[in-house]
């Protein structure tokens, strides 16, 4: 019982914009509630019944005041709406050269991946002031991924990759909670962001893996065989999946998609729903074969291939294994030292 | 405009009541079980409803202890995740959405248009024992060990992972809807057709058009829940997939399912409690309510807009963002009627002859809490907002502001305004004025709390919670120990006052309507003549004329 | 529809308020039969209001789904035999045709005539649900009942069985949901064929037949909208 926040520490880009419409909002709202609060009480008291008033006095309540307050109100709530409807807007919308994390719900516990192939379980390490984007579905119900010191909050569906993302702007430890009962421990189902300065969030990505989650997917990739009919060669069974990440496919009934992750997940677990134009519908199912977490290696290779990979390993420069578009990105606040054998400054680890 | 004092009014006259009244009319436990007066078929409800309110409640005391520390140490997580579940499934399904219409809406509502009875007795007994029913129903779930998916039931989490008594809960609640249907097409009937000469729609209090609003989304939207609940016990029984994506469904189908009639389900709990508001300000007030036809139109408009509305409860489930911004610029517009209803209440009183009687405390309370209560409506309903405090204790917050702080504060002063008719007695009023205040100052003192825990990052259904949140907790247990005396004491002085409260006579508040024409408790046909109606809702002065010419008891 | 007995017409007459005499199935919360007439008609339309609504529910995620699963949505339909549900579209519009004229028959206080007309209309909507539960059990036989007895697999299309059985679950709720409420119509039929053989209606008095006649109308809508969207895709 030692101290006693009202508010959540504003950890990244968006908290104040939600504190201030937040706050603005209690500002109107509270002084609307206390003017009816003050004018109930002034009445009753003003025109309290006394023996010479047993009986009002009948008015002709003028017109004006019912159009006024039914005018006023409408707008100042359609007001409300464009600035939430504004600040919906920048919470959804992505910016470019994001950090990919995946990240799986299960009862009662949430796995991260790093691109880099750290798997982290119920914490998450990100640096300070990169947007992070998480990719993100539930081995079983439904979810919900909130941090509340970013103000960000998504449900996390069964079968269905959704994402969103935040940018941290202020180094710490903060709560991550599940915020859509989910059974008995959802209370339970809790956990940590951390997020770190540039050099300490290098150190700690320093600290090894497994490999990197797309190269991982391609020891997948591998493993169920998919090579062998993804081949890039022409007459191949499967078609050639170099370049296909975010690309519009024209499908063998007409119509066409985009080869968003939802749909290759969907063309791993249910493979006859959309079939390519120009191929027959002989690749068989792998659902009840493939994880979640297998998924999330898969989805992660199939993204890098045919797009230019610089050669690079957890240590030299992660940033730009994990970029989809294969540019190496471009780091931000001037950290020229992508290197890690630059001067190590102690800074926080946590 | 002449004002007519008080000794021209034959309001408190109890020297021609009549003896026989509903209640003595018959004696025997058949002739209440079997009863088709819509009087003693409002007291088998009030008795009902009670029960359900006291279960209700004793499981949000419990949960409120658990909550006074943050680890979970009180309960197994289990077994608090049944408590918010049984304390939700019962306050709505069995307490909240029957309460105002099935008590005071079947006593009073053919009573205000001077009708016999409602237009379908025999159907309003059906209802009754429908609810009885689909209340066993749940207490036999609550015995045998309970459910644990939230009053919400979320798929797949309430059709392939639950272990609880789904199913049976489930049944319950689509039998309970059936009894609420037939009140409320009871409810439409009665008001289209049966209505006393003279009594143009104009003229109707506007319980009547608020009751009549309630019904309409009562016949509209629990249809289907009925069929989403069908599907739910198809998909858990058979074990398919309807609403599991492992077997091809859409788990967020279930929830435009389920909102869909759940969001007009708040407008049924809400707008009768507006009824009740409305009766009680023009009565305490002694004043025509200001802008009578925007106040009765509101009541429309808010039904309307209610269906409209629901995938707000979904903002950040997978909807896309123009879903999104659809739903919540609709919301703002749902903001709009009540807002009227609550100017339109306040400016009543203004050159008003205010009386601090005990309904006029918890109708002033009702006024300020709902405001409350509205107003963080804007807040969830606006999207940048919500995306932080959607599923937090804010959400909480905010529905408990209406529900308790609105629908049951408007049942408190129901219960008060209309005790007199229907027992024949008045209730204590200084022990009345005592209750009132507890309960308002309880439920500040509960509630507001949870606002502020909730923006600071308490998720809703916590079984246990981060140490910082303590301190509002600790706040919100105390405040609802005091809201409990305040519930508590009218149970235990409004069953003293049937032995030995003041006998009432036929108009004790002094107020307009036919149900102030009738004596107390009025007779089992309600008027001894069918009334002629000459004067316009809460119109004194031609009411008074009116009484004084027929001198009516 | 309260049951009219002599000793209740004694009874009545017996009362001192002031009416002469009244027909002896006007309930005393009415006026007058005009009343009684207006609010059990208007009661029955809100109550089909209610149950469009009801079915509605079921359309509407009957549509999502086939906009979801075309192939499986189609094949599913296939499994029907349309000629029996074709069959059965033109028992069910016998039986309201039936039902029509004990309206009619009613409102002229024909008694045998509409006694039998309400006979025919319980028999035919009999013969629809014995077909039904004939198309019932040959689905069970094929191993095509939803849940764990589900053994069907499509021949050309394996992938399609997990939406077939996802259809076939929309199959069986929404003609059982609709079977069931047959099955209350014919409960009520049984009622009314007693009340009509007593001679209770007339002129007057028709009012339960006629509002039987809209439950029952509704019902055999219900089904017209199922049979193509069921059956014929």
């Amino acid at each position: 019982m030692n101290d006693f926040p009202l508010f959540p520490e504003q950890a990244s880009s968006v908290s104040p914009l939600v504190d201030g419409l937040y706050l603005g909002l209690v500002a109107i709202t509270g002084v609307v509630s206390l003017l009816i609060w003050i004018v109930i009480f002034y009445f009753a008291i003003k025109y309290r019944r006394r023996p010479d008033n047993e009986l009002a006095q009948e008015q002709e309540p003028p017109a004006i005041l019912e159009m006024t307050w039914t005018i006023v109100p409408l707008v100042i709530f359609i007001g409300i709406f464009i600035a939430g409807a504004w600040l919906f807007f920048r919470i959804n919308a992505l910016p470019a050269n994001a950090i990919e994390i995946y990240a799986t719900g299960r009862q009662w516990m949430w796995k991260f991946q790093h691109p880099t192939g750290q798997r982290e379980i119920n914490t998450l390490h990100v640096p300070v002031n990169r947007p992070v984007k998480i990719t993100m579905a539930s081995e079983d119900v439904i979810h919900s991924l909130w941090f509340p010191a970013f103000r960000v909050k998504a449900d996390v569906l069964p079968n269905r990759f959704r994402t969103m993302w935040f940018e941290a702007t202020k180094p710490g430890k903060y709560h991550i909670f599940c915020a859509e009962y989910c059974g008995t421990l959802h209370s339970g189902m809790i956990g940590s962001v951390i997020v770190m300065d540039a050099v300490a969030y290098q150190r700690w990505l320093a600290g090894g893996s497994e490999g990197s989650l797309a190269s991982q997917g391609e020891k997948l990739f591998e493993k169920y065989a998919c090579n062998t009919c993804h081949t890039s060669t022409s007459g191949a069974r499967g078609p050639n999946l170099a370049g296909l990440y975010g690309k519009t496919r024209q499908l063998a009934d007409g119509s066409s998609v985009v080869a968003d992750e939802n749909y290759i997940r969907e063309s791993i677990l249910n493979p006859q729903a959309k079939i390519a134009a120009g191929f027959a519908p002989v690749m068989p199912t792998f659902q009840g074969q493939v994880s979640e977490d297998d998924l999330i290696r898969l989805l992660a290779y199939v993204r890098t291939m045919g797009v230019e990979q610089p050669v690079a390993t957890p240590v030299e420069s992660p940033q730009s294994a994990i970029e989809s578009t294969g540019a190496p990105a471009a780091p931000a606040d001037g950290r020229a030292e992508a290197q890690p054998t630059s001067t190590t400054t102690p800074g926080n680890q946590e | 405009m002449t004002s007519t004092t008080i000794d021209d009014a034959p309001f408190i006259e109890p020297s021609t009541r009549a003896r026989r009244n509903y209640l003595n009319d018959e004696y025997g436990v058949l002739s209440w079980l079997l009863t088709k007066d819509h009087k003693r078929i409002a007291i088998l409800y009030l008795f009902s409803v009670t029960i359900f309110f006291v279960v209700g409640g004793i499981f949000a005391f419990l949960m409120r202890l658990e909550l006074l520390t943050p680890e979970g140490d009180m309960f197994t997580s289990d077994t608090y995740n049944k408590l918010f579940t049984l304390h939700g499934i019962v306050m709505i399904f069995f307490f909240l959405i029957p309460a105002i219409p099935a008590v005071m809406g079947n006593f009073i509502l053919p009573i205000m248009l001077g009708a016999k009875d409602l237009a379908f007795p025999k159907l309003n007994l059906l209802s009754w024992y429908i609810y009885m029913i689909g209340g066993t129903l749940g207490v036999i779930v609550i015995i045998t060990g309970g459910v644990d998916t939230g009053w919400t039931f979320y798929t797949p989490f309430s059709t392939q992972y639950s272990n609880t008594k789904v199913f049976l809960t489930t049944l319950g609640a689509f039998i309970t809807g059936f009894s609420s249907i037939l009140t409320g097409l009871n409810f439409l009937v009665t008001i289209h057709r049966m209505r006393a000469p003279g009594l143009t729609w104009y003229r109707l209090p506007l319980f009547v058009w608020s009751m009549y609003a309630t019904s309409v989304v009562i016949m509209l939207a629990t249809p289907v829940l009925a069929i989403t609940l069908v599907l739910l016990m198809v998909e858990r029984v058979l074990q398919v997939g309807i609403f599991d994506p492992a077997l091809g469904g859409d788990p967020v189908l279930y929830q435009h399912m389920f909102w869909f009639y759940s969001h007009p389900a708040v407008y049924i709990m809400i707008l009768p409690g507006m009824a009740v508001i409305s009766e009680c300000v023009a009565a305490f007030t002694r004043k025509k309510i200001f802008g009578y036809k925007f106040v009765a139109f509101s009541s429309l408009a808010i039904a309307f807009l209610g269906f409209l509305v629901w995938a707000h409860h979904m903002f950040v489930a997978g909807i896309s963002v123009y879903a999104a911004m659809i739903f919540s610029f609709l919301t703002m517009l749902v903001a709009v009627p009540s807002a009227i209803k609550v100017f339109n209440w306040t400016a009543t009183m203004y050159k008003a002859s205010v009386s601090w009687q005990t309904p006029m405390l918890y109708v002033m309370g009702f006024i300020g809490l709902f405001t409350i209560g509205g107003v963080t409506g804007l807040f969830l309903g606006a999207l940048g907002v919500d995306v932080h405090v959607h599923d937090s204790y804010f959400v909480v917050a905010h529905f408990h502001y209406i529900m308790v702080g609105g629908t049951i504060m408007a049942y408190m002063a129901g219960i008060h305004y209309w005790w007199p008719k229907i027992t024949g007695r008045m209730y204590p009023e200084w022990w009345g004025r005592l209750s009132a205040m507890l309960v308002f100052v309880g439920f500040n003192l509960t509630f507001f709390p949870q606002f502020l825990v909730g923006y600071v990052g308490m998720p809703r259904r916590y079984h246990a919670y981060a140490p910082e949140f303590q301190v509002l907790n600790v706040l919100s247990t105390a405040g609802a120990t005091v809201l409990a005396a305040g519930y508590l004491l009218p149970m235990i002085y409004l069953f003293w006052s049937l032995k030995f409260g003041r006998k009432a006579g036929t108009n004790p508040w002094g107020a307009v309507g036919l149900e102030w024409a009738t004596t107390s408790p009025p007779p089992k046909e309600n008027f001894h003549e069918t009334p002629v109606v000459t004067w316009d809702a809460y119109d004194y002065p031609a009411f008074l004329k009116a009484m004084r010419e027929t001198q009516h008891v | 529809m309260s049951d009219a007995t002599l000793s209740h017409n004694a009874e009545h007459a017996a009362e001192p308020h002031g009416h002469a005499h009244h027909h002896p199935f006007l309930q005393h919360h009415f006026e007058d039969m005009g009343q009684q007439h207006e609010a059990s008609t208007l009661g029955m339309w809100f109550f089909v209001a209610q149950e469009i609504l009801f079915f509605g529910g079921i359309f509407c995620a009957y549509f999502i789904y086939r906009a979801m699963y075309p192939a499986a949505w189609a094949a599913g339909s296939k499994l029907q035999h349309w000629e029996i549900g074709a069959a059965n579209t033109v028992v069910l519009i016998g039986s309201s045709l039936t039902m029509a004229l004990a309206v009619w028959g009613a409102q002229g206080a024909r008694r045998k005539f509409t006694t039998l007309m309400l006979v025919l209309t319980l028999l035919l909507g009999g013969i629809f649900v014995g077909v039904k539960g004939y198309e019932y059990a040959e689905h069970i036989h094929h191993g095509q009942f939803p849940g764990s007895m589900f053994t069907y697999v499509h021949a050309q299309d394996p992938a399609l069985t997990r939406g077939i059985e996802l259809f076939m679950t929309f199959y069986f709720t929404m003609t059982g949901l609709h079977a069931l409420h047959m099955v209350i119509g014919a409960g009520l039929l049984l009622y009314f064929i007693r009340r009509a053989w007593r001679g209770d209606f007339g002129h007057e008095y028709y009012s339960p037949i006629e509002i039987m006649g809209l439950y029952w109308h509704f019902v055999d809508i219900v089904w017209i909208f199922l049979f193509p969207l069921l059956y014929l895709v």
